[in-house]
């Protein structure tokens, strides 16, 4: 045990003491979960919008201070007529204009209907649609407010859709379980494979092989710091996105840290067998990167739904541990299910774990003979 | 005639149907320097893995310390050191940071290894140097202090496997003088090496081929019995018969 705890020791020694392990372990996790974040973010915030009220009455300017005092928007300016909006558009600052039209409050009270539009700069669809979304959310909800039982349909504009789960429309919600799930397979296997062969590379891995350490207490002994510190990670990320984003655990805390322990053991026994199979550093790192990384981001779900890919990738992406983890995290972190709806998926991480294990012991003895 | 310390009696490893290592059988004695001599291929590596309790015989008797290869692995590793080519310390740790992860993985306790730490770096003059990085340490120094560590815990055999690869000759002339100075201590040095004029500080020498040992004796011996000048041209006599 004393000898295993030396060694131990060195493996955390090899890692404090290189700057770009520590990097690759906590700075790109950090600075992902904050581009993901921010930059991809899809939220709006403090978007231009600019108010062409020709109506002018007690309604409309309900209805606009409605709009504005939301916090998604910012209103640029009052339009006064049809010409200007085309030149408020090209001054840039505009992303979108809502428009009401002719004696808005009289109609929606005598005819109990009223339509206004809202333009958006079609050049930005992304910022375009969300704004259109936002707007029409919040104008429902002013009909709703206002309407009596004689006033129906106060407006008509196409139906707002609502998130389920994401009531704010929240992206970073959708990318925190992602990039965990990403982060966690890349950098458990990457690390561990890349220390293992580094110790072939280097020579010395024959010297500990020499020595009287058993081989499983080499492998434990490698493995372990970094079991250790990814699980250090995945609350650092938790915290990340909670303390920036806002992000809540909806589920039981306790379930998603063992799932993540779950996902890191197998993340790690997949690094041992890379290791096992690779001679050189580089093709660890290449068979860690290229094999896991682009399949995790476009194949698991991560990003692009697997509901729509076609049945081939579909088949592909079944192989992937991250597909099945995402289900778990989002499941624990977004809807907060329990484990009766998560254990097939668990079942099939623990079986992918004990397949890799296995592998690996194999791997390792053929080599050793 | 002193202890025999490293004892192969028709050693034979197969893998599968080609045979590796063919009925070897030779002695080597306590504070011997034993020559292990082979082109690549010859079976050096497999015949040397048994040795130090990697891998197991197909068959044979092979006794290493007083421990059976078969058996009693363990043991014999915790009896031998070793060092390779690449001088099997970590970089990135400083020389005391080597010196008491190895002592460690030996199981010796933490008062013995600064006792034995301070004694080695004495020798080598090196107290003043021991919180620096080995990757700091020219060539020359790695390589003693990697043969200082692998004697650390005190084995009864030392397996050096080509320690001297890629080192100037004047560092290895120094590196023979470190491995004669611990042959007087009694302990088996037992060394391969591809620099013929090496072969020549060697107490007695095998040379390999095709998996059988088929020269073994002294330097001496063997020149005079194939009529050669030296080591290297026994060598090249035997390998292109």
């Amino acid at each position: 045990m004393k000898r295993f705890l030396g060694f131990v020791k060195k493996e955390f020694l090899h890692i404090f003491r290189d700057y770009r392990t520590l990097f690759i372990l906590f700075g790109i996790p950090a600075a992902q979960i904050l581009i993901f974040g921010y930059a991809v973010s899809t939220d709006i915030k403090n978007a231009g919008v600019a108010v062409l009220d020709v109506s002018h009455d007690e309604i409309t300017q309900k209805l606009t201070d409605k709009i504005f005092s939301s916090g998604f928007f910012k209103r640029t300016e009052t339009l006064l007529n049809y010409n200007d909006i085309d030149k408020a558009f090209k001054k840039g600052k505009t992303k979108a204009v809502i428009v009401y039209e002719d004696d808005f409050g009289k109609k929606l009270i005598s005819e109990g209907k009223a339509s206004l539009s809202i333009i958006s700069d079609g050049s930005e669809p992304n910022t375009a649609t969300l704004i259109t979304n936002y707007t029409t959310s919040i104008v429902n909800d002013f009909s709703m407010e206002i309407s009596g039982p004689g006033v129906k349909n106060l407006v008509k504009i196409s139906p707002e859709v609502k998130m389920l789960y994401n009531p704010a429309l929240k992206s970073h919600f959708m990318f925190v379980p992602g990039v965990i799930t990403l982060i966690l397979i890349l950098i458990c296997a990457l690390m561990t494979s890349v220390t293992i062969t580094r110790e072939k590379e280097f020579g010395t891995m024959e010297v500990l092989l020499v020595s009287p350490l058993r081989p499983i207490q080499i492998i434990l002994g490698k493995v372990m710091p970094y079991f250790f510190l990814s699980f250090v990670n995945v609350l650092m990320i938790l915290m990340l996105s909670w303390l920036v984003f806002g992000l809540p655990v909806k589920g039981s805390i306790v379930l998603l840290l063992a799932e993540c322990m779950l996902y890191i053991l197998m993340s790690l026994t997949l690094g041992i067998l890379i290791s096992t199979v690779s001679k050189t550093m580089q093709q660890a790192i290449f068979i860690s990167l290229i094999g896991l990384m682009l399949p995790t981001v476009l194949l698991s779900g991560f990003i692009y739904p697997i509901e729509n890919m076609p049945k081939i990738y579909d088949y592909v992406s079944s192989v992937l541990p991250p597909r099945y983890f995402i289900v778990i995290i989002k499941n624990i972190m977004i809807k907060g299910t329990g484990f009766m709806y998560i254990w097939k998926e668990t079942l099939i991480l623990t079986v992918m774990t004990l397949v890799f294990i296995g592998l690996s012991v194999r791997n390792f003895k053929i080599r050793l003979e | 005639m002193s202890e025999k310390v490293i004892y192969v009696k028709n050693l034979v490893k197969k893998f599968g149907s080609f045979v590796a290592n063919d009925n070897l059988s030779f002695e080597v004695y306590s504070g011997e320097i034993f020559g292990f001599l082979g082109a690549n291929g010859a079976g050096k590596t497999t015949a040397i893995r048994i040795l130090s309790g990697l891998s197991k015989p197909t068959s044979g008797e092979v006794s290493i310390a007083g421990f059976d290869a078969y058996r009693q692995t363990e043991q014999i590793k915790k009896n031998i050191g070793y060092m390779c080519q690449k001088f099997s310390l970590y970089e990135d740790l400083t020389v005391k940071e080597n010196i008491i992860l190895y002592g460690g993985i030996y199981g010796m306790s933490k008062l013995l290894i600064k006792e034995r730490m301070a004694g080695l770096l004495a020798k080598l003059h090196f107290q003043k140097d021991e919180n620096r990085m080995i990757s700091d340490l020219p060539l020359g120094l790695r390589q003693k202090l990697a043969f200082s560590v692998a004697l650390l815990h005190e084995p009864k055999i030392v397996f050096l496997d080509e320690p001297t690869g890629g080192v100037d000759p004047i560092t290895r002339r120094q590196f023979w003088e470190t491995i004669y100075e611990t042959s007087s201590r009694g302990i088996t040095v037992f060394v391969t090496t591809h620099y013929m004029d090496e072969a020549e500080y060697c107490d007695r020498i095998s040379i390999m081929s095709e998996g059988k040992i088929v020269a073994l004796d002294t330097p001496e011996n063997l020149k005079k019995q194939y009529n050669a000048a030296s080591v290297e041209d026994v060598f090249i006599k035997i390998a292109r018969p």
